[in-house]
């Protein structure tokens, strides 16, 4: 225990000494809090719209400004031909092309129904398919209000028409920030418990004092845990400011418990530590150590389940994501934060990160060795 | 553990793959005794050396170090030595003080003890006024001194010191032999390499390591007769020109 005292003091020492780590630690993930969910923003607005008329009618013009009015989109251009539309797609001036033929109006009123033609420019996929979406909801209520302006007196509806209504559980109003700040907040503590143990270790091999702990009588696990500990501290008082960022700057507040959170953190944060401390055992330099870090990292956020739904994945894919333990911080983070889970209800959750931080930190005492 | 000599080699051999980095080397070294660890460079010098440390397993052969087997006991024996490599191993963002400390209280040394060596060993070196200093703030040859002084801090039976004067003035070299017979005299075995070979003069006994194997091994003086040699320079010469094995 002695010894573990005085490898700590050594640690924080040189940590707080390092005022490039101690920027890293605390200014750059506070700012990329600010930063970054304000600009990941899932909500499609400034979507340009280029539109073919070739009728020119009273409805046509109601509809096109039905649209511009909804907020969502820009009219960019406004032609008679289908060829000048799609010269703005071409150019990437236009992420979908309406056209209206040239019979709109008249089938409308005589034939009580018309045809529209959407095309959607795909490059960006997420912008056309969200936007096609967008474009579609407004033509039908477009519809609707055209009936209601005909139909007088509705005695009876010839189509049954199926209404459906949803509501938005635990985010009524689909804040799209709900989630995606703790789930944000959940990769910048991986990403910093991770790289600052994996550099740590690889920095005292490059520079030779390794050797000199290598040649004392140190414990394996007294080393170890005198890396292990500060940066665990230093990690939960990340995740703190973390929150106080989210309720400053987002009013988020935790349904569940702050209690939930913790507990949960600071397994996890031992797993991401441990994986850190495996790295450095592989990695001669801290060039290997930070590419190493970096690919993993790109999985781990990538899978983790943050920019993409997990359940939307491949069943392959599903599989890896239970190998990623971002996977479950993000999970449980919603759940606490949203839903309100206590933890009796994240147990499985906690019982798998249980598992990641056992498994590696063992794997990474076990390949740490004094002699070679 | 009762033993009569500091450190016995018998047949040590380290391979890596097919090279053969040390091949059967064996000597003794008696306790007190200033033991110059010689050999051009690549000879296996440092690898050998890293063997008796526990740093490095051996591939075959016996050897003891303060009485304890080097393939068994490799942590025992790690209490009981001192390590001064070539790369300068203190922490460069600590404090000189700070530094003494944190090899002291690894070594499980009391805090009586670290505060009283610690203002001994200040005093001594005359880094009073720089005990607080970052060490990378030091000119190298004070660092070296101070590195040494760290080695031996907790009062090992032996101390192994590899290449301790690489890039340091004639004037700190000379301070620096002076600090190694002061321990020697305080009954601490010293077991050093170095490419110096008025340093190798300086040592009670000498080995020469050519490609691996131990050449020579025998008193300065010793050594200068069995090759007709008027200095040491002479004597490494001659069996250094044998080598067949390149730099490196």
């Amino acid at each position: 225990m002695r010894t573990l005292r005085f490898i700590l003091q050594k640690e924080f020492r040189q940590i707080f000494r390092d005022k490039g780590i101690l920027r890293i630690i605390f200014i750059l993930p506070i700012m990329q809090l600010i930063v970054l969910p304000m600009a990941a923003d899932y909500e499609m607005k400034n979507i340009q719209i280029a539109v073919t008329d070739h009728d020119h009618s009273d409805y046509s013009r109601k509809l096109i400004s039905k649209i511009t009015a909804s907020g969502y989109f820009k009219l960019v251009s406004y032609d008679d031909a289908f060829n000048q539309s799609m010269k703005q797609v071409e150019l990437d001036k236009a992420d979908l092309i309406l056209e209206i033929p040239a019979s709109f109006e008249k089938e409308l009123v005589k034939e009580d129904k018309a045809s529209l033609f959407i095309a959607v420019n795909a490059i960006n996929g997420v912008k056309g398919s969200l936007g096609g979406a967008y474009l579609a909801a407004i033509i039908r209520s477009f519809n609707n209000d055209v009936r209601m302006d005909w139909v007088q007196f509705p005695r009876f509806n010839p189509e049954p028409q199926i209404e459906v209504a949803s509501s938005n559980w635990f985010n009524p109003h689909m804040n799209y920030k709900l989630f995606m700040v703790p789930g944000i907040l959940v990769l910048l503590l991986t990403m910093v418990g991770t790289n600052l143990t994996a550099i740590n270790i690889v920095k005292e091999k490059e520079i030779g004092t390794i050797e000199q702990i290598n040649v004392t009588p140190i414990k394996k696990y007294h080393f170890i845990l005198g890396k292990l500990i500060p940066f665990w501290v230093l990690g939960l008082v990340v995740m703190s400011l973390g929150f106080v960022v989210a309720r400053v700057v987002y009013g988020i507040v935790p349904i569940g418990s702050f209690v939930t959170i913790y507990v949960f953190a600071a397994v996890y944060l031992l797993a991401v530590l441990g994986l850190g401390l495996l790295i450095s055992t592989y990695s001669a330099t801290q060039q290997q150590a930070m590419l190493v870090s970096f690919f993993i990292m790109m999985i781990f956020v990538l899978m983790g389940g943050l920019y993409t739904s997990i359940d939307s994945m491949p069943e392959w894919a599903k599989w890896i994501t239970k190998f990623n333990p971002v996977s479950y911080f993000i999970d449980v983070m919603r759940l606490v934060v949203l839903k309100g889970s206590t933890l009796a209800d994240i147990k499985q959750q906690l019982l798998s990160i249980s598992a990641f931080a056992v498994g590696l930190n063992l794997w990474a005492v076990y390949s740490y060795r004094k002699r070679s | 553990m009762q033993h009569n000599k500091a450190i016995t080699v018998e047949n040590l051999t380290k391979r890596f793959g097919n090279f053969t980095a040390v091949d059967a080397i064996s000597f003794e070294v008696d306790k007190g005794e200033i033991f110059g660890f010689l050999g051009a460079n690549g000879a296996g010098k440092t690898t050998a050396m890293r063997m008796l440390c526990g740093l490095s397993l051996p591939t075959a052969g016996k050897a003891t170090v303060a009485g304890f087997d080097v393939f068994k006991q490799n942590e025992e024996i790690k209490r009981n030595i001192g390590y001064m490599s070539q790369k300068f191993s203190l922490y460069e963002d600590l404090t000189v003080k700070e530094n003494i400390r944190f090899y002291g209280g690894i070594y499980g040394k009391s805090n009586a003890f670290i505060k009283e060596k610690t203002g001994y060993l200040l005093q001594h070196l005359h880094l009073e006024k720089e005990a607080n200093v970052l060490v990378k703030e030091l000119p190298l040859g004070w660092k070296q001194k101070l590195a040494f002084s760290v080695a031996i801090f907790h009062e090992p039976e032996i101390v192994f010191l590899d290449e301790p004067t690489g890039g340091v003035d004639p004037v700190t070299r000379r301070e620096f032999w002076n600090m190694i017979y002061e321990a020697a005299s305080n009954g601490i075995t010293v077991f050093v390499t170095t490419h110096y070979m008025d340093e190798a003069e300086y040592c009670n006994r000498v080995s020469i390591m050519v490609d691996g194997k131990i050449e020579a091994l025998d008193t300065p003086t010793g050594l200068k007769q069995t090759y007709h040699a008027s200095s040491m320079d002479d004597v490494f010469v001659q069996l250094a020109r044998k080598a067949v094995r390149s730099d490196g």
